[in-house]
């Protein structure tokens, strides 16, 4: 059908700058094979349904590790579909189904041997509204991860940790036992984050995870993703294209169940091959 | 233009309205306050022959030489309760998770609708099927079963008889069913599906999203299901006094015949001989309507309780 969905082209971050704890990624490779890194998800041929509508078609992308990657497209076109698929949530919904080749560094995570209750501690979500437990406490949310996969270790030290690493360490240490509705929105988006970084996922997955949120703590979660990216590989689906441009390495461009087009931020934003994403970067439809 | 400083014409529908409603509202108080009033006007013959202490906590009901002691009847009415709650809470949460949680969508809709039918079935049939049906089935096999696995217990002790507490308790678990089952699938589908969501994305499995989830959220509402249940239970008359024997004695043994306050004013009302039998059958309504009001209002804390979560919430 077209050109763009069957290449993909993987670029290093062009956000270098603003990127000073990122490793160093791979350089630019045509073939994952080729890398010195190999990708961290590649995802080939993905199809998915939802009864009887098509709802994505055969999708072909690489995310390299340690990287962010933003999903933008106009509303229904695919892409929060797209990223449920990555952690096998799609399934919840009655009729739902894909098929193709998700790979986790290489295995394909479609595959029927794969558990999906243990894919979902590998690949950890966020979601548009924050979506704490609200009979547990602050820490007893961050730790709710770490019970329910039965991992050992001091729990207090994992839940300092990361709350400092998801920024709100220094305002809830000192009420740590008190509800966790007893924070704000953007402080409970940021607890969200927080208990799944608890279980050490390798990809993080952000479902429009500013979306309910004020502009201040907007900033907040983006300046996260930027910390994050230095041990996360991290895909965001954002309706918001000046977030997408500012906090991924590479962006994907869904239109109508498609994959128009993807590849590193700058160049979807500034110079994209497709009319389609430019019309729709530019603010001519969507 | 200026806004008119005159209230418009249509102000008076309004006032009118709600001067209907409050007078609705009112009147609902008022009744509740003459059926009490009455109750204690009936009930002073026996308060004043007995004596309230005396009359609470004896356990002698002989209205021939007029000796009333309401306390068999106190304990009945509890023991049946909590063994039907006992019955009825577990299954009917087990019932609404299956029903919203687990179970095929294509299943919801007859269960709910087979639901609804067991609520519409009259209490004089299952307290019929319980005497014809039940009770010997509960004399044998259920009661000598439970004396021989159970049977260290004081609970599961004595001749099984099958007419008693258990039968009641039983009769009264099919008869609560309903209402807090119904109720109980209600409060599951006020669960944002986005707290199950965020349990499962950390790796929960269903039922692990279920306990973290699904069951502390809905926990208010399942209590007040259950109070919604237990308040029939405490008030069911027909069905009970057909299987728990009607014999006005405690006993610790739930295979034992007893007797509930709504079943002894059924009984002897239309007998009873006398201002003071008479007497003590109100005395016992007022019972009755006491525990429901401390039953209620324990409940009511607990919801709000548990409704609160952990120490400082909603800040």
């Amino acid at each position: 059908m077209n050109a763009f969905q069957e290449t993909t082209v993987v670029i290093p971050p062009s956000r270098r700058m603003l990127d000073l704890q990122a490793k160093p990624v791979a350089p630019a490779l045509r073939t994952p094979a080729s890398a010195q890194e190999p990708p961290k998800l590649q995802v080939e041929k993905l199809d998915a349904w939802y009864g009887k509508t098509h709802a994505l078609h055969g999708v072909n992308l690489v995310v390299p590790p340690r990287s962010v990657m933003a999903a933008i497209g106009p509303s229904g076109c695919g892409k929060s579909t797209f990223l449920r698929c990555l952690n096998r949530m799609h399934e919840l919904i009655p009729g739902a189904r894909a098929e193709g080749t998700l790979l986790l560094d290489g295995q394909n995570l479609l595959g029927r041997d794969v558990d999906p209750v243990s894919l979902r501690r590998r690949v950890g979500m966020v979601f548009q509204r924050p979506n704490p437990f609200p009979t547990l406490s602050i820490r007893d949310n961050v730790a709710a991860g770490l019970k329910l996969n039965g991992i050992g270790g001091n729990h207090d030290e994992i839940v300092e940790r990361t709350l400092r690493q998801s920024a709100l360490w220094d305002e809830v240490k000192d009420r740590l036992a008190a509800s966790a509705l007893s924070l704000s929105g953007g402080q409970q988006q940021r607890l969200c984050i927080a208990r799944a970084l608890a279980v050490e996922p390798e990809v993080l997955l952000m479902d429009e995870p500013a979306s309910a949120l004020d502009p201040i703590a907007t900033a907040k979660i983006e300046d996260l993703i930027h910390e994050l990216k230095s041990r996360y590989t991290i895909l965001i689906v954002t309706h918001n294209m000046q977030q997408a441009a500012r906090v991924s390495d590479q962006t994907a461009f869904f239109y109508m169940g498609d994959l128009i087009e993807v590849g590193p931020t700058e160049k979807i934003f500034t110079n994209p091959s497709e009319k389609r994403t430019e019309d729709y970067v530019t603010g001519k439809f969507g | 233009m200026a806004i008119p400083v005159q209230a418009r014409s249509g102000n008076v529908g309004d006032r009118t309205w709600a001067w209907v409603t409050a007078i609705f509202g009112g009147l609902l108080l008022v009744v509740a306050g003459l059926i009490l009033l009455e109750l204690g006007r009936v009930a002073a013959p026996a308060w004043s022959h007995i004596g309230i202490v005396k009359f609470l906590f004896s356990s002698d009901w002989d209205p021939v030489q007029e000796k009333f002691g309401a306390l068999p009847f106190i304990y009945g009415t509890l023991v049946t309760s909590a063994v039907a709650l006992a019955i009825a809470l577990p299954v009917s949460v087990g019932l609404a998770l299956f029903l919203s949680e687990m179970g095929p969508r294509s299943l919801r809709t007859p269960v709910a609708y087979a639901i609804e039918v067991l609520a519409a079935i009259p209490s004089v049939i299952y307290g019929l099927w319980g005497l014809f049906v039940m009770v010997p089935w509960l004399r044998s096999p259920v009661e000598p079963f439970l004396a021989k696995t159970l049977g260290f217990l004081p609970f599961f002790q004595g001749p099984p008889i099958g007419l008693g507490y258990l039968a009641a308790g039983v009769i009264l678990a099919l008869m609560i069913l309903p209402t807090v089952a119904s109720v109980t699938i209600e409060v599951l589908k006020t669960v944002p599906p986005a707290l199950k969501e965020g349990a499962l994305a950390l790796g929960a499995t269903r039922w692990e999203s279920i306990r973290i989830a699904v069951l502390p959220y809905a926990r208010p509402g399942i209590i007040g299901a259950s109070l919604l249940g237990l308040g029939r239970a405490l008030g069911e008359t027909m069905a009970v006094t057909m299987v728990i024997g009607n014999s006005p004695e405690i006993h610790a043994s739930l295979f034992a015949p007893g007797y509930t306050l709504p079943a002894v004013i059924a009984n002897e009302f239309a007998e009873a001989t006398g201002d003071v039998h008479v007497g003590a059958l109100a005395a016992l309504g007022l019972v009755l309507f006491g525990i429901t009001l401390i039953l209620n209002a324990i409940a009511r804390i607990l919801v709000e309780a548990v409704a609160r979560g952990p120490r400082g919430a909603r800040a």
